[in-house]
């Protein structure tokens, strides 16, 4: 069987001839390339290992121009992008670490596994830096939640991420859901982890020491996920089904014990070097590990464990089996690295060794079946420049009146309406799948505006959230990307918390199309803007590129991942109302900007005009003004307003509060129902007590952010007076209804 | 007095408990492996939530076999104190300390909120700080907590009061509304909840911490009257 195996595969002239390397997503330039590097032609395990690490999922080569357009440092960044995760400092000696990454094309096939192993992925990116994690979130999106595909689809990710997280003991504690046509047949599955390290801890992917020992950690090699890499740089097509065996299957129950293992390792201070083996498995972590040391790396494929028999040299270096790490110790420290492995009952094998001539060979039956130089693969994959034109319906929605619609008039019913869209609607659904409260650190449960965790034996916490409005970055990029970026921080603030930097994940569609390429370019500059103006930097992240459907591609998705730091668990704030008699105050300016929001799509049924502007540096100084007011105690509640306007978020906070509230507004001109539902931004929700009210009120307006007392939290309705004339009156627990139930209806 | 939390490969509430001991008490606690063979310093055992062998099998259908269950036996006949908490409570029935096992959520889905408990009976060593018929808040977190048993073990768990907590509003189609279940001696109890997630305000209960005192407190008597004695 083994010969048969092999000698099915093709030779290095065949592979030439027949273009097989076209197959694997190698270029007729590319492949000329490595013919170059090479100095002869590839063999098939060759050309597999090339294919791999110059995929755009490992080589970023279609969006690298890009990422270097991001500011990825700032006083606090003790790690930028380039290794497993980016570390930011938090003061005493510690350090938060913390990434996203996405699942989303396994996910589209194999929705349970392909969810599972996204959040496995990104555990072990975290504690291969040497970080304990402590804590999850995801960004999900799919199509209309109505057809049975989709509740399939969306059924099954959210059981695969409670599966692997709810095992593995890593609290899920927060995230966002969004449905939308343009996820149709494409479900985006984004995956972030955040983990706690002492400085002096810090781990790094390096293959340092001429003649050391190489391990391998973890469970069996399989011939599951390969060319997972491969595969998620390439459109899904019907043919996707049939590359299901690309999907990896996950273990939390071994990883757990991997986690363990690993960090009681990384304590006792041997390890040199450790990296987990992601995409392009073997292979990427082999080359970068080498690469990153200025070494090379002999890889003796017999000692790889096997889970089945006669597995050839290519399939061990492609396939994505889950839960393996990489390690180098010292050769006298190799006895205590067993032992910690034996005792987790972890399978540990001496599978290569450090060299210095800067090239990764792999043996194997004791032949050389692969040498190729690392620095080609890490660092020489070709990096191209897309061409990029403006889209068409850019230019025709510059001209597109969004406030040409009729003036709807029950406004109650068109906040039932917004309310109970999937995307609005509560998510308890999802997240009471979820372990939230595991390492019993939770201070901030699922369901406002970030989750808050705190930091053992300290008074801080640390604040995340995961953040992207599609709608608005399809109408416009670059403004698009500035609302990702700022809604984060808005998120960050109103829990009580101090931004600190981002992890973001690029999901876009096909480069090789220049509107969608330009979608990506002024994107990233929105977002870099705003890192660059709110001091929030890059410190790591991920590119899906390639998600398209039939009709298209989805709306450019560049997901935030925001952590912020809580100074003092007494600044901890919620978005509930609090107590009758508080004071609410809605901070920043109101205008008719109805494009890309959730009332025109629900309501009007369209997703059109241009979004809401935003103006960074308005938006600093009133995130700055919020976080002063909470850390001076003069806050009870806070909320940003986003999907759904003013009067979706008054909702919400009467429902997280269980309690009503009497709203008196000024229309300033505007039409009833653009005042209650446009999104502009830069907008905060504020309660204080009436004790309080009039601190707040003078500290509020000496800082020049213009704000409004707009009523007081009250009775058991939401009740909203427009220029003294009744807009609104619903019961708090009718709308609670409408909004918790939405989801489970349709799920039933 | 002395706790012991168990660790299986694959706990992940032993962290939790241990930090719930040491801040709701201040006892000393060890965390002890799944082959240790000795317990016998130990006068409370906990044996923490958790996914042990990954729940491979069924749920605590492997943990049952390691070799620090036949000690566990051991101190449970020396009417030593065993608490089992969600996983825990799983391995306990799977090893026969106590009746009845535990279904999948009739929803056949995890599920992760807080409960309104109601404590059946107070006279049992972990519940003496509460007071009869008291409802706390305490969450769960499981996707197996669906307690069931025949009817003649059920109309003995009445008879000898060993329901300890029935839920306020059944969560996942348990028996009686069961959620946590004693012996037929008292000092081994079992529960789906959680209460060493519900210690702290912070982090949103501490409705739990009475469990923890309760224990020491019956302990103490227990240990006062064997000295006067």
């Amino acid at each position: 069987m083994t010969q048969q195996l092999s000698a099915k595969e093709p030779t290095a002239e065949q592979i030439a001839e027949q273009q097989i390397y076209k197959q694997m997503g190698v270029s007729d330039s590319e492949y000329e390339l490595i013919c170059g590097f090479l100095g002869r032609k590839p063999n098939y395990t060759e050309i597999g290992v090339f294919s791999v690490m110059w995929s755009e999922h490992c080589a970023y080569k279609n969006s690298k121009p890009l990422l270097r357009r991001f500011p990825v440092d700032g006083p606090r960044v003790l790690m930028g992008p380039g290794e497993g995760a980016g570390i930011v400092d938090i003061g005493d000696n510690q350090a938060v670490v913390f990434k996203i990454e996405s699942h989303n094309h396994p996910s589209a096939v194999e929705p349970y596994q392909g969810a599972a192993t996204g959040v496995g992925g990104i555990i072990r990116d975290i504690f291969s830096m040497g970080a304990r994690p402590i804590a999850s979130l995801n960004s999900l999106r799919f199509g209309r939640l109505e057809s049975d595909r989709v509740k399939y689809l969306f059924e099954h990710v959210v059981s695969g991420i409670a599966g692997y997280g709810n095992c593995i003991g890593i609290p899920t504690v927060g995230g966002e859901v969004v449905f939308d046509e343009s996820y149709e047949g494409n479900p985006l599955v984004n995956a972030m982890c955040v983990g706690l390290i002492d400085h002096d801890k810090i781990q790094r992917g390096v293959a340092k020491g001429v003649g050391n020992p190489v391990f391998y950690v973890g469970p069996p090699t399989g011939r599951d996920g390969i060319h997972g890499a491969t595969f998620a740089s390439e459109e899904l097509t019907e043919e996707s089904e049939a590359k299901r065996t690309a999907v990896q299957v996950g273990d939390p129950f071994m990883e757990k014990l991997v986690m363990e293992a690993c960090l009681e390792l990384i304590d006792t201070g041997i390890v040199l070097g450790i990296q987990d083996m992601g995409a392009a498995g073997l292979t990427c972590s082999s080359a970068e590990m080498a690469s990153k040391a200025g070494n090379g790396l002999e890889l003796y494929l017999d000692q790889v464990p096997q889970r089945e028999e006669g597995m050839t040299a290519y399939e061990m270096m492609l396939s994505e089996s889950q839960e393996r790490m990489l390690f180098v110790v010292e050769p006298k420290d190799e006895a205590q690295a067993r032992e910690i492995f034996d005792r987790w009952g972890v399978i540990c094998a001496k599978v290569g060794k450090v060299t210095d001539d800067g090239r990764l060979k792999l043996y194997h039956h004791g032949e050389i079946v692969g040498d190729m130089p690392v620095t080609a693969l890490v660092d020489e994959c070709p990096i191209y420049n897309k061409p990029s034109t403006v889209p068409a319906y850019y230019t025709e929605n510059e001209n597109v009146d969004t406030t040409r619609y009729a003036e709807v008039k029950d406004l109650g019913a068109a906040l039932e309406q917004v309310l109970g869209s999937p995307s609005v609607a509560s998510k308890r659904w999802v997240y009471e799948q979820y372990d939230y409260m595991v390492r019993t650190s939770t201070a901030v449960r699922p369901g406002s505006d970030a989750a808050v965790v705190t930091v053992g034996g300290t008074r801080k916490a640390l604040a995340m959230t995961t953040d992207c409005n599609g709608r608005f970055v399809y109408l416009d990029p670059e403004v698009g990307g500035r609302i990702a970026v700022s809604e984060a921080a808005r998120n960050i603030v109103c829990s009580g918390a101090e931004p600190l930097a981002i992890t973001d994940n690029l999901n876009f569609g096909s480069p090789e199309k220049p509107d969608i390429f330009w979608q990506m370019e002024k994107a990233v500059d929105g977002m870099a803007e705003a890192c660059r103006v709110l001091e929030t930097p890059v410190i790591g992240g991920n590119v899906s590129l390639y998600n398209e459907n039939a009709k298209g591609a989805i709306y450019p998705t560049p997901v935030v991942g925001m952590v912020g730091l809580v100074h003092d668990v007494d600044h901890i704030t919620t978005q509930g109302f609090k107590q009758e008699g508080d004071v609410i105050f809605l901070l920043g300016e109101t205008k008719a900007e109805l494009g890309g929001s959730e009332f025109q799509a629900v309501v009007h049924g369209v997703t059109e005009g241009r979004p809401p502007v935003l103006d960074l540096d308005t938006e600093k100084k009133l995130l700055g003004t919020v976080l002063a007011s909470i850390q001076k105690g003069l806050v009870s509640s806070a909320h940003d307003l986003s999907e759904g306007g003013l009067a979706a978020a008054l909702a919400e906070s009467c429902i997280s509060g269980s309690v009503g509230a009497k709203i008196a507004l000024e229309s300033g001109g505007l039409r009833p129902d653009h005042l209650l539902f446009s999104e502009s931004q830069s907008r905060i929700l504020l309660t204080a007590s009436a004790d309080k009210a009039e601190e707040l009120e003078q500290y509020i307006a000496g800082q020049g952010v213009p704000a409004a007392v707009i009523g007081r939290v009250e009775g058991t309705s939401l009740e909203i007076e427009i220029n003294s004339v009744s807009a609104l009156n619903k019961p708090v627990e009718g709308l609670k209804q409408v909004w918790e139930e939405a989801i489970p209806c349709r799920m039933k | 007095m002395k706790f012991a939390v168990l660790v299986f490969p694959g706990s992940n509430c032993d962290i939790d408990c241990y930090k719930a001991v040491e801040e709701v008490l201040g006892e000393p606690v060890d965390y002890v492996w799944h082959t240790a063979t000795d317990l016998s310093a130990y006068d409370c055992i906990l044996v923490p939530g958790g996914f042990s062998y990954g729940d491979y099998l069924r749920c605590g259908a492997i943990s049952r076999f390691a070799p620090v269950m036949a000690e566990v036996a051991k101190a449970a006949e020396q009417g030593k104190y065993v608490l089992g908490i969600c996983n825990g409570f799983q391995i306990l029935t799977e090893a026969g300390l106590l009746p009845g096992t535990l279904l999948r959520n009739t929803s056949l889905k995890f599920l992760c909120h807080d409960v309104v408990l109601r404590v059946e009976n107070n006279s049992n060593p972990f519940t003496v700080d509460y007071a009869q018929g008291e409802e706390i808040t305490i969450p769960i977190a499981h996707g197996e907590g669906n307690y069931y048993c025949d009817e003649a073990t059920l109309a003995s768990l009445k008879a000898n009061k060993q329901i300890i907590f029935t839920y306020a509003s059944n969560p996942n189609g348990s028996l009686s509304d069961i959620a946590g279940i004693s012996n037929e001696r008292g000092n081994v109890v079992g529960m789906m909840p959680h209460p060493e997630r519900a210690v702290n305000t912070l982090l949103g209960s501490e409705d739990g911490k009475r469990m923890f005192t309760s224990i020491l407190k019956a302990w103490r008597d227990q240990h006062d009257a064997a000295t006067i004695r």
